[in-house]
């Protein structure tokens, strides 16, 4: 079960001609697959078009209705693959996933895809996670494109214009029989808005009844030496095929004035931040109708020479607006001036910076700098000349504490790394690897832990070179989406291979979690459609592995330490596997909490754990949050003169999970811990225990408090 | 290729300043997206074109998030909307925490010309600052300073105060102070629309709706729903124990005005620790040092003895712990922090973890000294004692475990610990003492030194070795000038991080000179 259900949303994608859809991009995105007849959808998670696996996944009956396969991929290579599909048969396909990492892991499969060409439209819809609130290296999903030759869409970020470019995208790459990449960037995918609906389409020819009537062509094998024909078909066919669709259908747009002495040329992504810049120059009005001319490249890959050339002629200078780098696009334009013997001068990078996420001051600044060299006249006094510094703004650099991301209240993850802290605490400093996911936050404070991550499921074999030897034995954490994304051939098989003699932890929480809870191999719920339930630790055995260890409560901090301690000393020179279970407390909690309640209104009996600190036995040193950094444990300020440092304290966000209470045994921190077990509808008998009881200790207190001096609850 | 011929004629200004520009800064699993979502219905329901967009992707998890919303002006149907707030263009800014209102101005939301700040005036500590051994709480007033100077117009109230109270989470409380400010131009029944049709805990979000509302409409009435500080009660107990405490309170009455009050609340923790006995042991030192003190300096040495020296008597054994969490008043503060009705049973699991170390140290002090001294029997006492140990406070077994414990207040004094505390104390206000004849700003700030002692075990030992550390560091500054800011920069240094390699860093440069 995904973190965010659309079932509710689903219900839109129904729609049909004459309706207005109301959402978000995903949606839209979604919605447009539908209504362009398309035969199968797959792909793999990952911000951020992980919503568009969970719509996928949510809509699976209304896909089945229009005969329309959806599959779950087990990696963005495998979702790529799945497009294999569209090379024989004349079904469209499509499969998402994030750029730019799910473009490396798919590498292999779409440079095959695009060496074979296609039949029917085969489109792949990339998430560029790219800027602010991303959570990869920052590189371009271009450079595929270039490289492989494939087409690729960038359109403006609207709901209409994105549904339009899935529509156009499917229709040029069946005109071209090539693939085509679909960019949508982070804020796009979130987008809310509005479009008119068409009716949805089932696709002409279905997969069903393409596998009853198998097709093979030998000449779509890349083989030699039909691979050096492909090469060929490619430049002298395919190619020129999309620039006419390109031109012909009018896929790039063109906005403002036709003639002027400058011009914009923007990727159709960036086209909303030029126009309110614009806006903000005076220079295009609320609607967007521009005083300065804009080619808008809803497609960035290929250039059109005839069509740029145009935009072009006539005017002194044009500034590229193009974000990432390096500036593929400005260097392809430039190329086409030259060649064209053009005296345009062509600006870009150097207003723009290099690196980094075109923010709103950015692009102002850009597009004010180039029209001020260039058409000054046109700006607004104030900006070519302002009279007054813009107002300081107090300086909070020393005040604002950063705030990264971390894990969750109750997560079953912060344990495993609390007991990798005291068993370096014990042993001393490990080499130590992590790998995408979840726990990949253990490599930010409180915890420190793991020095390097080298791409999904790769985090045990990013140790391969450091096997054995050294004083102490190499650490590698994995989770359990890269275990089955790559991890278990790419990082264990490896590891057995190559009779590493080192330590893999296994961070099995049930699920993908980072990317929002979805399914996995060994997910323990049931699916109705899926094949959950395959235990990690048969897998290992499967491949060769001999030690491992399961561990079924993470919490167990002393547990956990005292298993990783004995993988770290053990005599046993092969592989060490540690596989560590517990179920991610975001789903938990999501599946459990309307039960409880349930049951609670029910009158059943119920037990709602929760921790507490004694805030007078508590001597603020903080010792407990350096082992966890729970967002429920947090700090208070005592009325109390006496105290200088704040003394922990838990919220009533606690769930209960019991890290703290373990790690302050397991550290043998102190003794201000409790966990307080309310019992909502306690039994006829267990009340009258508890009555009896509470009486006697209040005898008893009473007693004490005659023969004492008691001060109340001061301390 | 389309082509539009119609093209407006420049227009000088910004155009898109009619656009109502709102950003949301808030934590991950505050319901930043919920509270984006109502915003746009309301928008939307009222005939406006609105967009909203967010950086969702692992901000979720408790990081610093965004969300961004616009909305058109009436009549305009078609407007080109940005994807992303930029600096010095954004009219409202709803800040879910008070730091997150301090990034927002950092990053240059917050322009005094045009934006409604509304903030909670909460905090959600970051790790960073949660994990400093000393106090690295942010300071969330040179925010609210900034705040006043940095909006057009800043409004604050305890928002998640006002959401929790009523069941909610602060996205509603939140929405109800948009509602109240009137930043947006919209009615609060169009408001409260927005909550009904998302149809989810309709009930409780209006109620935390109408409170935020409140906070902002009525900005007094609100604050003085807060706590008020509770007032200091009688000690209870035999007739002879209050009379001696009274004659306590006498002496205190005698001790210089502006070291009263510390004295006072030193007083009572020394005495609920021990006895009066102890207490007047506790006045003994206070007065030896006041007899010594500079009226001229406000007591400051005095006050400073009366906060460390009550702190140091009263230190953290097992006999304390065993008292605290046996006291009446305890289970009544549990039942109310976990909101526990009289229907409703309540189980205490104490988490509890002995080693040889305590064992020893609660021994007549000659008998535990040789345990103590002794491998062999360290190790068998770790073997029966050393394990985690989970008591039921709740049940009779494991309360009379904790009663008895605490029963041990009278045998207190003849124990190792004990002991070994009295000669800690009377050692290092022997140095006080040595120093303040020559240099009364040092003998404060070793008095202050204090501090770094706490914990249990190892934590503990850890905070010794800092306190032991800062001590000799201050006998390489001592005769300077400056040694009372040295030992004060140390201090700070070893408050900084757990290892202590800040302290490790200044005592480097001190030996760097002082050597």
């Amino acid at each position: 079960m995904a973190e965010r259900s659309f079932k509710r949303e689903v219900q839109d994608l129904k729609l049909g001609a004459g309706e207005t859809f109301t959402g978000e991009g995903i949606l839209a995105i979604t919605k447009a697959l539908l209504e362009s007849g398309v035969g199968y959808v797959g792909g793999y998670q990952g911000a951020p078009i992980s919503h568009l696996m969970d719509v996928l996944a949510d809509a699976q009956e209304l896909l089945g209705e229009l005969d329309v396969r959806f599959e779950a991929n087990a990696s963005e290579a495998a979702a790529a693959a799945m497009l294999a599909a569209s090379v024989h048969y004349p079904i469209r396909g499509a499969v998402t996933f994030k750029g730019a990492v799910g473009v490396n892991v798919a590498s292999d499969a779409l440079a095959n895809l695009a060496s074979s060409g296609v039949t029917g439209g085969a489109l792949v819809i990339v998430g560029e996670d790219y800027g602010e609130g991303s959570s990869i290296m920052q590189e371009r999903s271009h450079a595929f494109a270039m490289k492989s030759q494939f087409w690729l869409l960038d359109p403006r970020p609207n709901l209409p214009s994105i549904v339009r470019a899935v529509k156009q995208g499917f229709a040029l790459s069946e005109a071209s029989n090539t693939p085509v990449m679909l960019m949508v960037r982070i804020r796009s995918c979130h987008v809310t808005g509005q479009f008119d609906c068409a009716d949805n389409v089932r696709p002409p020819l279905s997969v069903r009844e393409a596998l009853s009537d198998p097709r093979r062509d030998f000449a779509r094998v890349v083989l030699p030496p039909m691979s050096y024909q492909h090469e060929r078909d490619k430049v002298e066919n395919r190619w020129p095929a999309a620039e006419r669709f390109i031109i012909e259908q009018g896929l790039n747009e063109v906005f403002g004035p036709e003639i002027a002495p400058v011009g914009l040329v923007v990727q159709g992504g960036m086209y909303n931040g030029v126009i309110r810049a614009l806006q903000r120059l005076g220079l295009a009005d609320i609607e967007g109708r521009s005083a300065i001319p804009i080619y808008v490249l809803n497609v960035t890959y290929p250039l059109v020479g005839d069509e740029f050339l145009r935009f072009a002629a006539g005017k002194e200078a044009l500034l590229v607006v193009e974000e990432g780098q390096p500036e593929f696009i400005e260097q392809g334009l430039a190329a086409m001036l030259h060649r064209a013997g053009s005296s345009v001068r062509l600006h870009g990078k150097g207003l723009f910076p290099m690196a980094g996420e075109y923010t709103g001051q950015i692009m102002l600044d850009g597009i004010a700098g180039f029209l001020k060299d260039t058409v000054p006249q046109l700006l607004p006094g104030q900006v070519i000349a302002p009279n007054a510094l813009p107002p300081e703004k107090p300086d909070l650099s020393k005040t604002v504490p950063i705030r990264p991301p971390g894990f969750c209240t109750g997560c079953p993850e912060r344990p495993i790394f609390a007991a990798m802290k005291l068993v370096e605490q014990e042993l001393g400093k490990h080499q130590i690897t992590g790998d995408i996911g979840c726990h990949l936050f253990a490599a930010l404070p409180p915890f420190e832990i793991g020095g390097s991550t080298m791409g999904y499921g790769l985090g045990p074999a990013s140790n391969a070179a450091f096997d054995g030897g050294g004083a102490r034995r190499a650490v590698s954490f994995i989770g359990d989406g890269g275990f089955w994304h790559n991890g278990l051939s790419s990082s264990i098989g490896n590891m057995v291979f190559n009779r590493s003699d080192s330590v893999a932890i296994v961070v099995d929480n049930y699920y993908s979690a980072a990317t929002g809870g979805q399914d996995v191999l060994s997910s323990r719920a049931r699916n109705p459609s899926k094949a959950t339930g395959n235990p990690i630790s048969k897998a290992l055995e499967g491949v060769g592995v001999k030690w491992v260890r399961q561990i079924d409560r993470t919490y167990d901090v002393g547990h956990m330490r005292d298993t990783i301690r004995e993988a770290l000393t053990t005599d046993y020179d092969g592989p060490k596997l540690i596989v560590a279970s517990s179920e991610c407390m975001l789903n938990r909690q999501r599946r459990e909490k309307p039960l409880r309640a349930q049951a609670i209104r029910e009158g059943r009996r119920v037990e709602a754990p929760r921790f507490g600190v004694d805030e007078d036995i508590c001597t603020g040193d903080h010792a407990c949050i350096r082992l966890s950094g729970c967002p429920s444990l947090s700090l208070k300020t005592l009325d109390d003169p006496l105290r200088d440092d704040p003394v922990a304290s838990i919220d009533q966000t606690c769930v209960g999970c019991g890290n703290c209470g373990e790690v302050a045994d397991a550290a043998v921190l102190c003794p201000s811990f409790y966990r307080a077990d309310l019992v909502h509808n306690p039994g006829r008998w267990e009340a009258l225990l508890a009555g009896w009881r509470s009486r006697i200790i209040a005898w008893l207190q009473a007693r004490r408090a005659r023969r004492v001096l008691d001060f109340g609850d001061a301390a | 290729m389309t082509r539009m011929d119609s093209v407006t004629a420049p227009q000088g200004a910004d155009s898109a300043r009619a656009i109502t520009k709102l950003v949301i800064m808030a934590v991950g699993g505050q319901g930043g997206g919920v509270l984006t979502g109502w915003i746009e219905a309301v928008a939307r329901a009222a005939g406006r074109a609105v967009q909203a967009t967010s950086v969702a992707g692992v901000a979720q998890r408790t990081g610093a998030t965004i969300y961004y919303v616009e909305i058109a002006p009436e009549g305009v149907e078609h407007p080109v909307f940005s994807l992303a707030p930029a600096a010095g263009d954004v009219d409202i800014v709803i800040a879910a925490e008070m730091m997150e209102a301090g990034r927002a101005i950092q990053r240059g939301f917050v322009t005094p010309d045009r934006t409604v700040l509304i903030a909670s005036e909460h905090r959600a500590l970051a790790v960073s600052e949660k994990m400093v051994p000393g106090n690295g709480i942010a300071a969330a007033e040179e925010v609210m300073a900034a705040a006043e100077v940095a909006a057009r117009r800043f409004l604050s109230a305890d928002m998640e105060r006002l959401a929790v109270a009523k069941g909610s989470v602060i996205s509603a409380s939140l929405f109800g102070a948009l509602a109240g400010s009137g930043a947006l131009p919209f009615t609060r029944a169009e408001f409260e629309a927005a909550i009904h049709a998302s149809g989810k805990g309709v009930e409780a979000s209006l109620a935390a709706f109408a409170a935020g509302f409140e906070a902002m409409v009525n900005p007094t009435a609100s604050e003085n729903a807060q706590p008020s500080a509770p007032v200091e009660k009688a000690p209870t107990g035999p007739a002879r124990d209050q009379a001696a405490w009274q004659a306590l309170e006498r002496r205190v009455d005698a001790l210089p005005a502006t070291v009263q009050e510390m004295a006072r609340a030193g007083l009572r923790k020394v005495v609920a620790f021990q006895d009066c006995n102890y207490g007047a042991e506790y006045l003994d030192r206070l007065a030896a040092l006041a007899g010594r003190d500079d009226p001229a300096k406000g007591h400051a040495l005095t006050v400073e003895a009366a906060k460390h020296v009550a702190n140091a008597m009263a230190y953290d054994d097992v006999i304390r712990v065993a008292d605290r969490k046996t006291r009446a008043a305890r289970r009544a503060r549990i039942d109310a922090e976990m909101g526990r009705t009289q229907a409703q049973a309540m189980q205490v699991t104490e988490f509890l973890h002995p080693r040889a170390e305590e064992i020893a140290s609660m021994l007549p002090a000659g008998l535990g000294a040789r345990v103590q001294a002794s491998e062999a029997w360290m190790a068998r006492l770790d073997r029966w004692f050393n394990r985690g140990r989970r008591i039921r406070s709740d049940r009779l077994r494991g309360f009379l475990q904790l009663y008895l414990l605490a029963g041990l207040r009278g045998y207190r004094r003849r124990t190792l610990r004990h002991a070994q505390e009295q000669a800690h104390l009377a050692e290092w206000l022997r140095k006080v003492g040595e120093t303040l004849d020559g240099d009364y700003d040092l003998a404060v700030e070793l008095l202050r030194c204090r501090r770094l002692i706490k914990g249990y075990s190892d934590t503990h030992a850890r905070g010794l070795s800092k306190f032991d550390k800062v001590m000799a560091g201050a006998g390489l500054v001592a005769g300077r000038a400056d040694a009372a800011d040295w030992v004060r920069r140390l201090r700070e240094a070893a408050l900084q991080d757990e290892e202590g390699k800040a302290l490790d860093g200044a005592l480097e440069t001190i030996r760097s000179f002082a050597g």
